[in-house]
């Protein structure tokens, strides 16, 4: 399975206040890491229920099939995926609430599963709605609870608490129930509760679901400052490219249980684009034919035309459109990384002709 | 100072800031704890007529040492010790958050999530006895002509470590039933047989002497003997029965040595059950 994974050299960099670059030493180290549940069929319909109850049919599901990769201090790496696909597992794994059926983990020299209290006092977990605060209170007494459990010294606690509130603007929140909040509003304090003991590595399940475009914005200003400036090891799991592409300098592509893809974002597209959109706006709607006879996938829309163009050959055929037509403008540009990636996806899927030509 | 005793008064602090914060999320919810304690004196209302009926049917002035008075006292009595024993919503509590997930929390957290579940429960109690004392009191008092007078500073003593031990036990038996939540996904059943067996072994239902006159075959030992050897009296009887003057002397001791025994018996068991538990959830769900 692993041999499927299309991996580029990544060198995990820390930036100390020289501005030189060294390698760090890995805060997380994964090898070979597989987990697989049995998961129990239920059958339809009130015969089969019955017979159920005596022998029930299980079957084995491999939610990930031999991970292995490293992360160093620093880094920022959003984990891709559809759904299904063992990102959640994956995290679940790394902050121990379940164990692996096989392969090895490190995370901050710790074994994540065995949970010990100096481990869970370093890392944190944000898990979409499943909230650390309590519901009926107001946030201000989960972070005082956190301050305990965490053991965080007062003056630090209340100096992190500030700046964590300022940062995402919810002073006036910490004091209402946190019942009566929007969830934009909800995610923000559980990520101040996140962070208030300064973990070194931060996990985060689907940040940014079910947001809206506002309030994403707000979130990933808020983790790019924080990263940047507590040299935070960050992994987080997502749908949306727009979360990558504003964070993350490391796309960890799975689908199926394995890593299909590890490496730049930049790099996904270099290396899993075969073309290029080229956008005309023309003064005229021109005729059906007119562009289909250059033998690349067109659309006319009104006097906007769009082609799509083999890489190697725009250079060439640029010139050629352009020549003799009245053109308002013209842009060259990458395929949209969402599709770039919902290809991945396919490919990884259905095993992928795709891929192979992308590797060879 | 060794390590261990460096990192208790830090954890005492998280415990207490866990027990405080659970009272504060139960004062939001006073209205339903003051109707819920209201409701409480209602089926001793029926208890009453019903023993009332019983006595003016016989001829005898006692049924196994208790006269009309005594049932109704005890009666009484083991409200108040239910009111420390019964742990409503624990189990069920504990066995959704393992179904829905929010046990996750628990592991990822540096934070014990019995020593949580004990803050939080010990919090419960302390509101609802801030708000039930009021009808309590004025219960008794409407109802004092049927108590004995006020037992000696021994025996009181003895009634107040039977109750506080009888919290610990109802508190270490529904957690540990809880937990079975781990390896069945409805527990509800289970709770449910668990409080019918609770129900007619704690004497809840009638006082436990009753059982005294029905022997269990073998020479001599009678029912409720063998009622004394399992935890469930000391949740509802025991604390009555020793305010009530039925249980004295070295019967008092050990039957104080058996419920302090079963507590710590409970307190293992939940402790396997959590340790065994997050195992088994870490292996196979999560």
């Amino acid at each position: 399975m692993r041999g499927r994974a299309i991996v580029f050299p990544y060198t995990p960099r820390m930036h100390n206040t020289n501005g030189e670059s060294r390698p760090a030493a890995p805060v997380i180290e994964v090898e070979g890491l597989a987990k697989s549940y049995r998961v129990f069929d239920k059958p339809e319909g009130l015969v089969a229920s019955v017979k159920s109850l005596f022998h029930r049919s299980s079957r084995v599901v491999e939610a990930l099939k031999g991970v292995s990769l490293t992360v160093g201090r620093g880094d920022f790496v959003a984990l891709l995926g559809p759904n299904g696909a063992g990102k959640t597992t994956f995290l679940k794994l790394l902050s121990g609430i379940i164990t692996p059926t096989q392969g090895t983990a490190r995370v901050l020299g710790h074994v994540p599963w065995e949970r010990a209290d100096d481990f869970r006092r370093r890392f944190a977990l944000v898990m979409g709605q499943r909230n650390q605060l309590w519901w009926d209170l107001p946030a201000a007494e989960s972070f005082r609870l956190h301050r305990e459990i965490y053991r965080i010294e007062p003056a630090r606690f209340e100096r992190t608490r500030d700046e964590l509130v300022d940062l995402l603007g919810v002073k006036k929140l910490v004091l209402q129930p946190v019942r009566d909040l929007s969830l934009g509003e909800r995610m923000k304090l559980e990520l101040v509760a996140a962070l208030l003991h300064e973990p070194e590595v931060l996990f985060l399940d689907e940040p940014t679901i079910g947001l809206d475009v506002v309030a994403q914005h707000a979130l990933h200003r808020f983790l790019a400052h924080i990263q940047a400036e507590r040299q935070m090891t960050i992994v987080l799991t997502t749908h949306y490219m727009k979360d990558v592409a504003a964070l993350c300098r490391r796309a960890i592509v799975i689908t199926d249980g394995s890593i299909l893809y590890d490496g730049s974002l930049d790099q996904i597209v270099d290396r899993f684009t075969t073309h290029k959109i080229v956008t005309l706006d023309l003064d005229d709607t021109p005729a059906a034919d007119e562009f289909a006879r250059l033998g690349f996938p067109c659309e006319i829309r009104g006097p906007q035309v769009t082609l799509r163009i083999d890489r190697q050959r725009i250079a060439d055929v640029l010139p050629e459109i352009l020549r003799g037509r009245q053109v308002r403008d013209v842009s060259v540009e990458d395929v949209p990384l969402e599709e770039i990636v919902a290809q991945l996806f396919r490919s990884g899927a259905g095993q992928a002709p795709r891929m192979q030509e992308a590797r060879a | 100072m060794s390590r261990a005793a460096a990192s208790l008064f830090p954890g005492l602090r998280a415990w207490w800031t866990m027990l405080v914060i659970s009272l504060e999320e139960r004062l939001a919810y006073r209205g339903d704890f003051i109707l819920g304690t209201a409701m409480r004196f209602l089926p001793i209302v029926t208890q009453v007529f019903l023993w009332t009926a019983v006595f003016a049917a016989t001829t005898r002035s006692d049924i196994a040492g208790y006269s009309r008075t005594d049932i109704v006292a005890y009666y009484l009595l083991t409200m108040v010790t239910r009111a420390f024993s019964s742990m409503p919503g624990l189990a069920g509590g504990i066995a959704r958050s393992v179904r829905d997930g929010s046990i996750k929390k628990y592991l990822v957290q540096p934070v014990d999530y019995v020593s949580f579940l004990l803050a939080a429960r010990i919090a419960h109690k302390l509101v609802y006895y801030a708000i039930a004392i009021i009808p309590f009191a004025a219960v008794f008092f409407v109802c004092r002509g049927y108590f004995p007078p006020v037992p000696d500073a021994a025996t009181i003593a003895a009634f107040v470590v039977s109750l506080m031990l009888s919290f610990l036990l109802g508190f270490f038996m529904e957690a540990t039933l809880g937990m079975l939540g781990f390896w069945f996904l409805e527990v509800s059943s289970i709770i449910f047989a668990y409080m019918l067996v609770q129900y007619l072994l704690s004497g809840h239902m009638f006082p436990l002497d009753m059982l005294a006159a029905i022997p269990t075959g073998l020479a001599g030992v009678s029912v409720a003997d063998l009622v004394r050897w399992l935890p469930f009296e000391y949740t509802a009887y025991f604390p009555a029965a020793v305010w009530l003057g039925k249980i004295r002397g070295a019967d008092l001791v050990r039957s104080l040595l058996i419920e302090a025994a079963w507590v710590a018996v409970m307190a293992l068991a939940c402790r396997i059950a959590w340790w065994r538990g997050t195992r088994r959830y870490s292996a196979f769900g999560g």
